[in-house]
């Protein structure tokens, strides 16, 4: 029986920005209450406490390198961020990773794990040094790769490097999809008996009502269709504003939300001036908490366009709170999900055709709205808790 | 003396391809899906016909020749028969032989395969007069026992099948027979001459459900095993109802899995015992006298095991899209446009119902293998458009009759002023 797992992360919320952060928390503490012992390691001190688990903190970036509060998007997008030249920017999340590695010997010999869980490749090296120094058997899961954070554009070498040594030398490998298994098995050599897929779950099941927003234009008649994520490539930011032109076309009354940042904030915001439609569009920036809970309530439907997406934990969040989702079949969440609209990514004239239907006959939100709700008990942290465990057991034999 | 009633229902529906908005005021052709997708109606008739309907009719006409007391009933739908017409003539050729034999009767429903009977008494009649039409005209033949779609039944419907048939079809389920058994024929309440059959869902079932299921206890079902559980109702009762699918027989179960040579072989072994029979469910009404009265004041269907309507009207898209269609029948009439109201009809199959329902849609069931959509919302998408589009043309053409009316007033107006 593993009882002692040590869990390393990189961020975990509020002090995340994507759904990594959210995953790690939901099964860490599905896991606890199942009676696990979970050690979180973070990279840096956060101003967190949890009852479930102990916190330790291996304060890799004490030199002044602010490396939380920020998720790694892909390396060309962050060195860009950072106003750097490719060629001679700071190698910061490698370099953060690499001494991450060199601060957990200490932390794991300490936490006499049974089993070494570390998520996502800045992690890895740390997985790898924690087995090593303490014998543990290695679990490396993986909630985005390198190729679907670029779109398999250019991927980043070290990056990929690192992450194909981390799965290879697990001794198990958790995906958090049949489409990401995939992805490791073709891209990184993984075979397909290592991995076990271990979907996300929802952290609630039903949001209790919030106070609504938007209500001037709710009271005019304005439908209200959401974006939320970072508005990054892999999220298909610019197939949502040339869907929003296409429904616009038919149907006049609609707003388009967009939450969230990300490097291509500007680009989706001059493609919406370039195709006259401004006017429709409200940019709020990053949303989190009950902010981010009314935006879901207030929309009348969440799109989720993403060019590729390992799973979309926003999907599970926009169901909780009640909102009917249309979604890319090239998304995890999509193998799990049934009760939403589904389109691929790039078929803009579908992903219309949908919006402009539940627009015209209201009969299939509220459809969608009952039946998606029905189906977040069976996704639960519980069961990938389960799943999970089932993994660490395969293990400590 | 146990008489077997066998009667199989053939119907394709004409299912509608996936119809944008965009394709609204653009293109008027609903059904004409013309690629590899599971919504293209030739393909899939095509492909039934070569699996299912054509090795099984050849089957049955050589039973109807081998054994002199085997009979089987059919129920075509009209927009089944207008398929075969056009893309599958043989399929109507071999039909046309197994009637021709005498001892297969043809049962009477609506000729568009709809629920019609709940929505609108005028147009349900319609619906059975066109349908009557049809297999007199294409079998020589006129309907004595009547069937509604999905065998949905109550009071009212056999209220309204009393006057014109001898019988009518119905599940023979437990809420409303309690004790009793199926395996007789009822009097429906306050009708006067009508008899009720009711389908042994059990025997059926096991035929058409359980054929091929490894984790039923009874599997493998062979022909004398059947034939046994035929035999025990011997003595218990005068009928053995046995309603299903024809596409039982090679399209739901396959031939891999040995279905051809159980019906090859069950008349034969049912006829072995010497008490045993098979009756059409006329010569069943002449045949046998009712038990008892048997009230169903609610509808019940041969549909999940909540035999009700709600596969087709029982959550929210699917009432909103058949109020939608039934709202329409006014303006339809008043356009006597015989392309709309024809439209029309065909968007009032209830198969078009059944793919928009979402009980145990994530659980991938029946309703699952039986749906050529991604998803109910996808089949309700498409289906609205269509529908949204049918309005557009209806409303379109009744504004035109308006203006031609009006010309037609001036003119006639003129031509009193100048003489």
């Amino acid at each position: 029986m593993a009882k002692n797992v040590l869990m390393i992360g990189w961020e975990l919320p509020p002090f995340n920005s994507g759904g990594l952060g959210e995953a790690c928390l939901g099964l860490s503490k599905a896991l606890a209450k199942k009676g696990t012992n979970v050690t979180f390691v973070l990279p840096q001190k956060v101003d967190l406490h949890f009852d479930f688990m102990n916190l330790v903190f291996a304060n890799v970036a004490e030199e002044g390198t602010d490396l939380v509060n920020e998720a790694y998007q892909s390396y060309e997008v962050w060195v860009k961020g950072k106003k750097f030249k490719i060629k001679d920017a700071p190698s910061g999340y490698v370099a953060g990773a690499l001494k991450y590695a060199k601060r957990i010997k200490e932390i794991a010999q300490k936490a006499v794990p049974d089993i070494i869980h570390s998520h996502d490749w800045f992690t890895f090296p740390a997985g790898i040094a924690a087995k090593e120094a303490t014998n543990a058997p290695f679990v490396a899961q993986v909630h985005s790769t390198e190729i679907d954070r670029t779109g398999g554009n250019s991927p980043n070498q070290t990056v990929f490097e690192i992450e194909k040594l981390g799965v290879q030398s697990a001794d198990k490998v958790i995906a958090i999809s049949q489409m990401q298994r995939n992805i490791l098995n073709t891209s990184y050599d993984v075979s397909p008996e290592k991995i076990e897929v271990v979907y996300n779950g929802a952290s609630f099941f039903e949001k209790e009502k919030l106070p609504p927003t938007l209500e001037f234009y709710k009271s005019a008649g304005y439908k209200i269709v959401l974006f939320l994520g970072r508005i990054t490539l892999m999220k298909g930011p610019e197939y949502f504003v040339r869907a929003a032109k296409r429904i616009l076309d038919y149907e006049k009354k609609v707003i388009f939300v967009v939450v969230g940042n990300g490097d291509m904030f500007s680009q989706m915001l001059s493609e919406a001036v370039n195709l006259g439609i401004m006017n429709n569009f409200i940019f709020t920036g990053f949303l989190q908490g009950e902010d981010k809970h009314r935006i879901y309530q207030t929309a009348d439907i969440y799109l989720m366009p993403s060019v590729s997406e390992p799973f979309g934990l926003t999907v599970l969040e926009s169901i909780g709170n009640g909102t009917p989702v249309l979604l890319s079949k090239q998304s995890g969440v999509s193998e799990i999900v049934s009760n939403v609209l589904k389109t691929d990514f790039w078929d803009i004239d579908e992903i219309a055709n949908k919006v402009i239907s539940a627009i015209r006959y209201p009969a299939l939100l509220t459809v969608l709205k009952d039946e998606s709700k029905k189906e977040l008990p069976n996704i639960s942290w519980d069961r990938s808790a389960d799943k999970c465990l089932h993994v660490y057991q395969d293990l400590a034999q | 003396m146990s008489s077997v009633v066998l009667y199989f229902q053939v119907h394709q529906p004409l299912r509608i391809k996936k119809y944008r908005v965009f394709d609204m005021g653009n293109s008027h052709e609903y059904f004409n899906d013309e690629g590899d997708s599971s919504l293209n109606n030739k393909k899939i008739l095509r492909k039934v016909a070569a699996k299912s309907y054509l090795p099984a009719n050849e089957l049955i006409l050589k039973l109807l020749k081998r054994h002199k007391e085997f009979k089987a009933s059919y129920s075509f739908s009209g927009v089944f028969l207008e398929q075969i017409v056009k893309y599958a003539p043989e399929v109507l050729e071999s039909f046309q032989k197994l009637v021709k034999t005498g001892k297969v009767e043809i049962l009477g429903e609506t000729y568009y395969h709809s629920l019609s009977f709940f929505y609108s008494r005028h147009e349900f009649e319609s619906q059975v007069v066109l349908h009557e039409k049809t297999i007199k005209k294409l079998f020589g033949y006129t309907p004595k026992v009547f069937r509604n779609t999905e065998l949905a039944y109550n009071n009212d419907l056999a209220h309204w099948a009393d006057k014109k048939y001898l019988g009518i079809l119905a599940e023979g389920w437990d809420s409303f027979l309690g004790w009793r058994s199926p395996n007789f024929l009822y009097k429906p309440q306050g009708t006067t001459k009508i008899k009720l059959l009711l389908k042994n869902y059990k025997l059926s079932d096991d035929i058409a459900f359980r054929f091929s299921q490894k984790s039923w206890p009874e599997f493998p079902l062979t022909a004398p095993k059947f034939a046994s559980w035929v035999n025990q109702i011997n003595g218990n009762g005068d009928v053995v109802n046995l309603f299903m699918d024809y596409e039982t027989f090679g399209e739901h179960q396959w031939k891999e899995h040995g279905i051809f040579d159980f019906l090859e072989n069950m008349p034969g072994e049912i006829l072995k015992h010497p008490d045993n029979d098979f009756v059409t469910p006329t010569e069943a009404c002449k045949k046998y006298p009712t038990m008892d009265e048997v009230d169903v004041p609610y509808v019940v269907t041969w549909a999940d095991t909540e035999r009700d309507l709600s596969a087709w009207v029982g959550n929210q898209i699917q009432k909103s899209a058949i109020d939608y269609i039934y709202s329409m029948e006014r303006e339809i009439n008043k356009t006597r446009d015989a392309r709309l109201l024809d439209d029309w009809r065909k968007m009032q199959t209830s198969d078009h119902f059944y793919y928009m329902c979402t009980k145990w849609f994530s659980d991938g069931d029946v309703h699952k293998y039986f749906n050529p959509y991604e998803s109910p919302y996808d089949a309700f998408i498409s289906y609205m458009n269509a529908a949204s589009d049918l309005k557009l043309r209806v409303n379109e053409k009744l504004n035109q009759t308006h203006i031609e009316h009006i010309a037609l007033q001036k003119k006639w107006a003129k031509s009193v002023a100048v003489s």
